[in-house]
């Protein structure tokens, strides 16, 4: 089963375990995790599901594609290299991934 | 904390939907630990209604997947979810009252959230009751839907707005013959400039759906209780073995009445989400509010039908039930995704009387941004994120983008933000 740990902007841990398949986003909204707005409901519409990923996880996922890109230069806080939109970061079996969330989403 | 000699019964939330799971959740974030009661009639968990009209009717997507929260959130966080239960009248006073669903089970509360929703227009043709005449807003429906449309070879949709072309760009992507009937002169009236509704116009036709406007439907044809039709002003009957209807919406509020609340398109509230009573809140699409946007707020009221808007009123619901003050003072925004064409709008363009066109609408992406004495308000956007997202968060701070400078393209949007200048106020004589 796969975990995320969602580190908040004030340094406290949330950790999940969520299902290969879901998005990083998916599973932080459906357990309540706080800092992760996501309106749009991962339809790459909104960009208010930012997060930075922690260095240990940066292989885990797939490189941005050029829509997720673009929506990440319109983020509530600035970009980072290590930014993206946690509705793109599919969990795949037995990750343990970390994630930062950003001082705001809107 | 709760004394016996003080008995309460917590908060009942009126709406298993978006705006009412926000009101449960912001109550614990904001740290209340009374007793928290959501209760609605569908079948569902809390479930996302946009992917109705997209994703679910392709299969990719259920009532399951899309639901807001786990069962163990509800349980974690002692949120009460009541499925399949109607709540059908409620009596209150200031220190609270009791609500009694369909089935006789009775719901006590101390506070009281409405999230009620809105249900579809309906139109009474004759042949309206036809099997495979349908209105998209649960799950259920869309279930429905989507097993009729895999059937279908000929189906039509009767309503140009979002809903009606989401489905019709689906259907025809799913090879189906699609005819879309509008009533009035364009698509998408009610949301969007005439600029982007002849764009709609024209990038519908481009897939093969056939669209009509100013169409005037006479009646559902059928046989053996199974539509077949829709007969138009002209006699002409357009074949259908699915039509779907979306008319646009009716808001939800005969608990209002019954409360005496205030209901004029909607349940009234201020700018706290504050019904008439001053005690009830409501939410989401049932609520008729103090225009939230920054660049008019409070000037004149309107309703909203977005998933942005039931979330952050809800969010301002949950404070001012905890006696916090709070308004719902944001930047409104929209999408909907028609075939590959994601439609980003952001503000309000209401009394607009300068549209700017930045892009080639026949390369499929392009912004339309609107303005009022010189100042940016709103935009459409299509397949422009950047551009959206340079409109939303220039709204958000109050500031503009001029619109000889909103052109050029080879400029990002994002680089031509100014601040607004305001008008000087003129020295106290």
């Amino acid at each position: 089963m796969p975990t995320v740990t969602y580190v908040a902007y004030d340094g406290s841990e949330t950790i999940v375990n969520g299902f290969a398949g879901d998005s990083v986003m998916e599973t932080a909204v459906r357990n309540g995790v706080p800092g992760i707005v996501a309106e749009c409901g991962g339809s790459l519409s909104c960009a208010t599901c930012h997060v930075f990923v922690c260095s240990d996880s940066a292989g885990v996922f797939p490189p941005r594609a050029d829509l997720e890109d673009d929506m990440l230069d319109g983020t509530a806080v600035d970009r980072e290299e290590n930014s993206r939109l946690s509705c793109q970061l599919k969990l795949t079996d037995d990750v343990a991934v970390h994630v930062q969330t950003p001082e705001t989403q809107v | 904390m709760s004394t016996p000699a003080q008995p309460r019964t917590g908060t009942l939330i009126v709406g298993n939907c978006q705006a009412g799971v926000q009101i449960a959740s912001t109550l614990r974030e904001l740290g209340d630990t009374g007793p928290i009661t959501l209760v609605g009639e569908e079948p569902h968990a809390p479930y996302q209604r946009p992917p109705l009209s997209k994703a679910f009717l392709k299969g990719e997507a259920t009532a399951d997947s899309l639901a807001f929260r786990t069962h163990d959130f509800y349980r974690e966080h002692d949120i009460e979810l009541v499925t399949r239960e109607r709540i059908v009248t409620i009596t209150r006073d200031e220190r609270g009252g009791v609500a009694v669903a369909e089935s006789g089970r009775i719901f006590p509360f101390a506070r009281l959230a409405l999230a009620t929703g809105a249900v579809p227009r309906t139109i009474p043709f004759e042949g309206s009751e036809l099997e495979g005449v349908t209105y998209l807003r649960t799950a259920t429906e869309a279930t429905v839907l989507e097993q009729q449309l895999h059937q279908a070879t000929n189906v039509v949709v009767v309503g140009g707005g979002f809903i009606g072309l989401e489905v019709a760009a689906g259907a025809r992507a799913a090879g189906k013959n699609v005819t879309v009937l509008e009533a009035a002169p364009r698509l998408i009236g009610r949301a969007v400039c005439e600029q982007t509704s002849e764009f709609y116009l024209q990038a519908h036709r481009r897939r093969g759906t056939r669209v009509v406007l100013n169409a005037k439907v006479v009646r559902f044809t059928g046989e053996h209780d199974r539509v077949t039709g829709v007969e138009l002003g002209d006699g002409t009957v357009v074949p259908a073995e699915v039509v779907l209807i979306g008319v646009g919406v009716i808001p939800r509020t005969e608990l209002a009445g019954q409360l005496g609340l205030e209901v004029d398109n909607g349940i009234v509230v201020d700018t706290h989400a504050l019904a008439s009573d001053g005690l009830t809140v409501a939410a989401g699409d049932c609520a008729n509010m103090p225009n939230p946007s920054i660049a008019d707020f409070g000037q004149g009221r309107l309703r909203l039908e977005s998933v942005q808007n039931a979330v952050e009123q809800a969010k301002v619901a949950a404070a001012t039930l905890l006696g916090q003050v709070a308004e719902h003072k944001t930047v409104p925004w929209f999408w909907s995704d028609q075939a590959d064409l994601k439609l980003q709008i952001a503000g309000l363009s209401g009394g607009h009387d300068q549209v700017v066109l930045r892009g080639d609408p026949d390369s499929e992406k392009f912004s339309l941004l609107y303005y009022r004495d010189g100042i940016l308000i709103a935009a459409d956007c299509v397949n422009s994120p950047l551009d959206f997202m340079a409109v939303r968060n220039a709204l958000h701070k109050g500031q503009s983008i001029p619109a000889a400078l909103a052109t050029d393209t080879a400029v990002p949007l994002k680089k031509s933000v100014t601040d607004v200048l305001l008008p000087v106020p003129s020295p106290a004589a």
